[in-house]
């Protein structure tokens, strides 16, 4: 009966899909089992005891008790097995191993994003090594949103104002349709994103080095786009104004007067120092409060944003 | 039942006749009228919906565009619900079918209180303009369930129609109340309550629900709307609300309104399979528990909306246990109602068809209302088109067609008309058909991914959504076709004898069309509703 699971279900992407999937045609077969008991006997008793004469005298049955109780207590017993096998399921599809993978999860009209442990992120495409538990920690910027895989067989609504979290492991290299299941709004059935299932030294090798549109992207572009993306702006300005930051408006080649009174030239090696470890080196009159982007950010990143801070004269 | 027929009928006008003009219906007390003029406004609230409905399924037809732009899709699904929900299926079977024969069935000359009645009938006309002058007038995008934050932030006339279910809810309340009130006092000299037909079980267990669950919704909605035009965060995270607590207060209520929608459909069912079987009803007492339990039990099951909701992992265990319980009381009456066919004489007229079709269609809707119950197997299925296909086939293949069922069963009785036994066939079958290649499909695409509310969708699930196009076209035409002939049976000269069924209830002893205060006399009940054996001494 391969065929049938295949026709009613996608294919399946996690070994708890196929968990899933056992339960619900367990479940088709018990329906089956009673459809057709209720419309054989419905359509037997249409045919045998068809009226015959105007006139035709039935016998006068009120109750049965016996029989009563007994299509009474099989159902009870039916709906006892389904309600534990299903909570069991339940129970593995909200507990995420500890050792998982985790993805932040932002959903916003209309569209997901996607933020990486290294700090890489992405939008409408989420990428995950195959075989590794992934657990996501979701939240939604607007309304109410639903985090729907149906190849992983898992959903949970996103929140604008508390995390959820769900998780999965993929089985096999490939991609996955990721909907909005919850409606919000005009674009709602266009919040769509996919899901890359990559091998292991894949999905390093990207995280490593991005994909390759950023790749290809000259370093003061790249620099630019990570600049805003990785949040530099909202303490760093471009037009010299004051900000919890120095601004990068004609900082490169100047001298800087430090914390602790010394001073320093700033030049790459400056940069990358306070990009990987902001406290070392720092700036006269500012708080020790920049967070480290050691390991959030890929090495040819740094490059661009040197190169995107010397080019701000 | 002996309830004889007045010797001096000719006397006394039919309800429709005795008096004449707009007026005389307009500010008429008496049940019947009233069941009347909503039978005609509930039927209008459906053509409406079934406009919407046809207009979704035929955007759907093709994965892009096809007829009409996102917005106007989400207005069309939207309206669609809450045509069919509030001004439809909730008052369809209670406030008309019930209002006309409740009071015969227990051998009463009215309601309780026949004032309350018509005041009903007015909130609810109120109800319904404010309806659809929110549709005239910005429409609303929210989808039936109002579900905030999207609600309380998105543009339309969102508040309009919030106010517009708030006091449908008033006239839901209202014939609750006059029910309970009637069934307890006003049953016919010999009736104890277990000599009661089915029909007042139901619409009993219904009227507790509607009294006791609708204010919360009442609550919820004018919460809404505070929120809506004074900013007050109830719901709205960005006001400091919390949208998970509107869906807990919404479906409280509305979970028990789906058995106010079907536990009065149950209950015709009750009527029409005995009398076409010609055999007394089995396990009566079954059946009437069994409505009260679902009724009871129904108020605790709201959380299985929101397994994936983010509300606690034992709340949605405990919540998938109790409505497992559902399934019991609910396989009682399946059961009940198939073993009364045995050895009974059945005859398979239009209304007997339609509790055919009731017991195939609810029996789908019942069974694959297991899927959902399951935890597992609802995180995947939950928001799909599963769920739309299984909550279509309890409230359409379940509740719609019991009331088209009770429609053809007292017809003749609400209009002295009989109508064409031979269209009212094919109409019970294209009526069928069309609506299983309408919603079976949605089950398979459903288990697919396929989630609900989606203007655009997957190339893959074309097919099957043309064949839910198709078919709701067959239905379409299976409605209009019932419509027609109905209609025309009342261009006839009067024609329906007052039992043309057989039936052994009261209704049946009063005339077709039964005289203002329903029976010539008294009637003195002294045999059971269903009982078929031959009266003694008779000839």
């Amino acid at each position: 009966m391969k065929w049938l699971r295949s026709v009613l279900l996608p294919a399946e992407g996690s070994q708890y899909a196929r968990q899933v999937d056992d339960l619900y045609m367990f479940i088709v077969w018990l329906s089956v089992f009673f459809f057709v008991l209720i419309a054989g006997l419905l359509a037997f008793f249409i045919w045998r005891y068809r009226r015959r004469g105007p006139d035709e005298v039935t016998p006068h049955i009120t109750h049965n008790f016996k029989l009563e109780l007994t299509w009474s207590i099989i159902p009870l017993i039916l709906v006892t097995i389904l309600f534990v096998w299903g909570f069991h399921g339940y129970v593995s599809s909200v507990v995420p191993p500890k050792d998982a993978l985790e993805i932040q999860v932002t959903a916003k009209r209309w569209l997901w994003e996607f933020e990486y442990p290294n700090g890489s992120r992405t939008i409408n495409e989420m990428r995950v090594p195959v075989g590794k538990p992934v657990k996501l920690i979701m939240s939604s910027a607007d309304v109410i949103h639903s985090f729907y895989i149906p190849s992983f067989r898992i959903k949970m609504d996103v929140l604008p104002n508390r995390y959820t979290q769900t998780w999965f492991e993929p089985l096999q290299v490939g991609t996955h349709v990721l909907f909005c299941a919850e409606y919000c709004g005009r674009a709602h059935s266009d919040m769509l994103a996919k899901v890359t299932v990559l091998s292991d030294e894949d999905y390093r090798k990207w995280l490593e080095f991005g994909d390759e549109t950023s790749e290809q992207m000259p370093l003061k572009e790249l620099g630019a786009m990570l600049h805003e993306s990785r949040g530099c702006d909202t303490c760093h300005s471009l037009d010299g104004s004051a900000g919890l930051g120095t601004s990068f408006k004609g900082v490169f080649g100047t001298r800087r007067r430090l914390a602790d009174g010394q001073s320093v030239e700033v030049d790459e090696n400056y940069l990358r120092e306070s990009i990987l470890e902001p406290q070392a080196k720092l700036a006269a009159g500012y708080q020790p409060i920049m967070p480290t982007f050691q390991g959030l950010l890929r090495e040819r990143e740094i490059s661009a944003l040197i190169e995107f801070i010397k080019a701000q004269r | 039942m002996n309830g004889p027929t007045s010797e001096h009928g000719a006397a006394h006008l039919s309800y429709l006749r005795e008096k004449r003009g707009l007026k005389s219906w307009l500010l008429t007390l008496d049940h019947k009228r009233i069941g009347v003029m909503y039978l005609w406004s509930v039927l209008i609230a459906f053509a409406l919906g079934g406009f919407f409905a046809m207009v979704v399924r035929l955007e759907l037809l093709t994965p892009q565009k096809t007829l009409i732009d996102a917005d106007t899709y989400n207005q069309a699904f939207t309206l669609h619900g809450a045509i069919m929900i509030f001004l439809f299926i909730i008052p369809a079977i209670p406030a008309s079918l019930g209002n006309f024969v409740l009071p015969l069935l227990i051998g009463a000359k009215d309601v309780a209180f026949p004032r309350l009645n018509l005041a009903s009938y007015y909130v609810w006309v109120t109800g319904a303009v404010l309806a659809l002058v929110s549709m005239v007038t910005g429409g609303v995008d929210t989808g039936w369930t109002f579900y905030t934050p999207y609600s309380s932030t998105t543009g339309g006339s969102v508040s309009l129609i919030v106010l517009a279910a708030f006091i449908l809810g008033f006239s839901s309340i209202f014939t609750g109340i006059n029910f309970i009130a009637t069934i307890h006092k006003l049953r016919a000299p010999g009736m104890g309550w277990y000599e009661m037909p089915l029909f007042c079980w139901g619409a009993y267990a219904t009227s507790v629900i509607q009294v006791l669950a609708t204010p919360v919704l009442g609550i919820t909605l004018l919460l809404l709307i505070m929120e809506r035009v004074f900013q007050i965060g109830i719901f709205d995270a960005s006001l400091g609300g919390d949208p998970v607590l509107f869906q807990h207060f919404f479906w409280f209520y509305s979970h028990p309104a789906v058995y106010i929608m079907i536990l009065p459909g149950m209950a015709i069912i009750s009527e029409v399979i005995p009398v076409f079987s010609r055999k007394t009803i089995f396990g009566y007492k079954a059946i009437a528990y069994s409505s009260l339990a679902i009724a009871f039990v129904g108020f605790l099951v709201w959380g299985h909306h929101m397994f994936v909701s983010g509300q606690s992992e034992l709340a949605s265990a405990i919540f998938s246990f109790l409505t497992f319980l559902v399934a019991i009381p609910s396989g009682i009456k399946v059961f009940n109602w198939l073993a009364t066919m045995y050895k009974g004489s059945i005859s398979l007229e239009a209304p007997m068809l339609y509790a055919i079709s009731f017991l195939l269609l609810f029996a789908i809707g019942g069974l694959t209302g297991m899927f959902l119950a399951t935890l597992a197997v609802d995180v995947h299925l939950h928001d799909t088109y599963f769920v739309v296909a299984h909550f279509h086939y309890v409230m359409m293949g379940g509740t719609t067609i019991a009331f088209l069922a009770g429609l053809h069963y007292w017809w003749p009785k609400m209009f002295g008309r009989m109508y064409s036994e031979k269209l009212a066939r094919w109409a019970a079958a294209l009526v069928f058909v069309g609506f299983n290649l309408t919603f079976l499909a949605m089950f398979v695409m459903g288990s697919r991914g396929m989630p609900r509310r989606y203007y655009n969708y997957l190339e893959e699930f074309q097919p099957l959504h043309a064949l839910a196009t198709f078919g709701s076209w067959i239905l379409g035409l299976g409605l209009v076709l019932i419509l027609g002939y109905l209609l025309g049976s009342l261009r006839k000269k009067p024609d329906a004898p007052p039992n043309p069924w057989g039936g052994k209830t009261l209704e049946w002893t009063a005339a077709s069309p039964p005289i203002t205060h329903n029976f010539e006399q008294v009637p003195v009940v002294t045999r059971g509703p269903y009982d078929y054996r031959p009266v003694e001494g008779a000839p």
